[in-house]
């Protein structure tokens, strides 16, 4: 079986940030692997060490500033990695989940594989929304929200759980080929070993511009515009405790005797 | 056209509350828009649900009877459907777990935008203003959209509908093609039972990511037990597999109410603040004044969990 893993690298923002237009001010983002994402690697590379995954293949929309986020992914055990940019793309504030799909459907049609593992969705954007409508846009099946996969695959299904809310958990055969949503808490994704850090550096990554993959620029223009950024306005109205670590753990106790807690 | 098709969401013979809040987003938006709210309710007891629905506001609901529980490939194939009949402007869907599981498809299959998890929905008569958030809740973006889409909507945002509505209720013969049906409901399972239900408990000490390590979870420990408490978490805790899954508190774990909910080391993510918002008296402990966590907590304490924790252990084991 062959997997293929969408791989994002997102923005992270500090606690303490500004907003310049659209856009937090680049002084306080930073970069990682999007959390999702990592559990849907670490499922792939389970799947491969469990000898059900033949390869396993990492798909990336980013410029050359994220190859190092997807050489962790390499690091873990994918085999190689595609990352798709293009000049075109520079400038775009958003890319809504329509221009996402038409890029990864492009490289799900040339790779061919049997599974897609996506995250469920992305920490920045967090639209929630690519994995399904690449999965629909190719004719290939699909599960959401998924948070147990069994490794056996009879009959070609991929039996999951989908996490539903209120703790439910839905039981469900999907049949393959099949894009799955991947929720945090499926495993336990692990750190890279060095010598898996030394191996990614050898591993194969092709760069593909739109043109490469037969994505014309126009079908990427992205419906959804993005017109405003602002912080949320603070609704707070909790009585806030100051001083010493010791005085307001003194006035919380205070508050708890009064509650009738410990006594 | 201007109409609203909204879809209503339903799971083992129970409308969820998101299908009452849709009724309102949805006459909200058909408002603006000068047209008709729809509402589509599909498999399950259909009639049934119909009737619930039912209320102010709603001008139509299309029943599709197939099937007992939720099944995208269903749900795409009815919507599209309906989708070509109705010619609405909005397809308007729960942003809830089987929303996910759908409302892409029915965007890709139309060729339509969506735009997900939206809070606020403003139209001025040419363009969908739509609220969402970034960055786990850090900052509200505004996006427009001009022409047809597919919007979802986070639950809890909206009121829900109420009074008895005199909407037409037909039932949609939707012509749906099994073979095109490719995943299969086997069942449901509850999870997170086992030795304790945090439901139940007065006094809960929780604790997120703040804690850092899975070896600091003792200190926190000795505060529950200091304090006669029981303990619960954020998501990230049982994700990192530190607590078993019957102690999250949120969305995808339990409902809380207990006369104390201390926070400590959680941002307040919606999805948590989902789960505990109903706790008497909610006490923050957070290094970040601007968590949203403040937002409803009733007493804060902007300080490292590592200093004041110990001194609250103190306070009650001296």
């Amino acid at each position: 079986m062959k997997i293929l893993v969408t791989v994002k690298e997102v923005a992270t923002v500090e606690d303490e940030f500004e907003i310049e237009g659209t856009e937090i001010a680049d002084q306080y983002l930073g970069a990682d692997l999007n959390e999702w994402d990592d559990y849907a690697i670490e499922e792939a590379v389970q799947l491969q060490e469990d000898g059900i995954a033949d390869e396993v293949v990492t798909v990336t929309i980013g410029p050359e500033e994220c190859e190092q986020t997807i050489r962790q992914a390499l690091a873990k055990g994918a085999d190689r990695a595609v990352r798709v940019w293009d000049d075109s793309l520079e400038d775009v504030d958003l890319l809504d989940v329509n221009a996402k799909t038409e890029i990864l459907s492009a490289v799900v049609e040339e790779e061919d594989p049997d599974l897609v593992l996506s995250g469920v969705q992305a920490g920045d954007d967090s639209f929630a929304a690519t994995g399904v409508s690449v999965a629909e846009n190719l004719g290939y099946q699909w599960g959401a929200v998924v948070n147990h996969l069994e490794h056996d695959f009879d009959d070609d299904l991929a039996s999951v759980r989908r996490e539903l809310e209120g703790g439910v958990e839905e039981l469900t055969d999907i049949e393959l080929s099949a894009v799955l949503t991947i929720q945090t808490g499926i495993n336990e994704p692990r750190y890279a070993s060095l010598r898996g850090i030394r191996q990614a550096q050898q591993k194969p990554m092709d760069i593909k511009a739109l043109a490469d993959i037969g994505v014309d620029e126009s079908t990427i223009e992205t419906e959804l515009e993005l017109t405003d950024m602002y912080e949320p306005e603070s609704e707070s109205d909790a009585t806030f405790w100051e001083g010493s670590p010791e005085e307001t753990a003194s006035e919380l106790g205070e508050l708890l005797r009064d509650k009738g807690v410990a006594q | 056209m201007s109409d609203v098709l909204a879809v209503a969401d339903h799971r083992r013979g129970e409308l969820r509350d998101v299908s009452y809040e849709i009724i309102t987003a949805g006459r909200q938006l058909a408002d603006e828009t000068g047209g008709d709210l729809h509402l589509a309710v599909i498999s399950g007891t259909v009639d049934d649900f119909a009737e619930k629905l039912n209320r102010d506001g709603v001008d139509a609901i299309h029943t599709v009877s197939h099937g007992e529980e939720f099944n995208h490939d269903v749900y795409t194939q009815a919507i599209a459907q309906l989708y070509d009949d109705l010619a609405p402007q909005y397809v308007l869907t729960p942003n809830s777990v089987n929303g996910l599981d759908y409302a892409p498809a029915i965007a890709n299959q139309l060729d339509l935008p969506i735009v997900t998890d939206t809070i606020d929905l403003d139209n001025d008569g040419e363009t969908l203003v739509a609220t969402r958030e970034m960055y786990g809740g850090k900052v509200e973006t505004t996006n427009e959209l001009s022409g047809d889409a597919v919007v979802t909507i986070r639950g809890a945002e909206w009121p829900a509908a109420e009074g008895t509505g005199d909407a037409a209720i037909e039932a949609f013969e939707a012509d749906i093609d099994e073979d095109a049906v490719g995943s299969t409901v086997n069942g449901f399972e509850e999870v997170g039972g086992g030795d304790v239900d945090i439901s139940e408990a007065d006094v809960l000490v929780s604790i997120g990511r703040g804690i850092e390590e899975e070896e600091n979870l003792d200190l926190i420990r000795d505060l529950a037990d200091a304090l006669g408490a029981t303990l619960s978490s954020s998501r990230p805790i049982v994700d990192n597999g530190w607590l078993p899954k019957n102690r999250q508190v949120g969305q995808s774990g339990k409902v809380v109410t207990p006369d104390v909910y201390i926070a400590i080391g959680i941002s307040g993510a919606v999805q948590h603040v989902a789960g505990m918002k109903g706790s008497d008296t909610i006490v923050a402990i957070n290094t970040d004044p601007n968590a949203p966590i403040m937002d409803i907590a009733d007493y804060a304490i902007v300080d490292d969990l590592f200093d004041v924790v110990p001194e609250l252990i103190d306070e009650f084991d001296g």
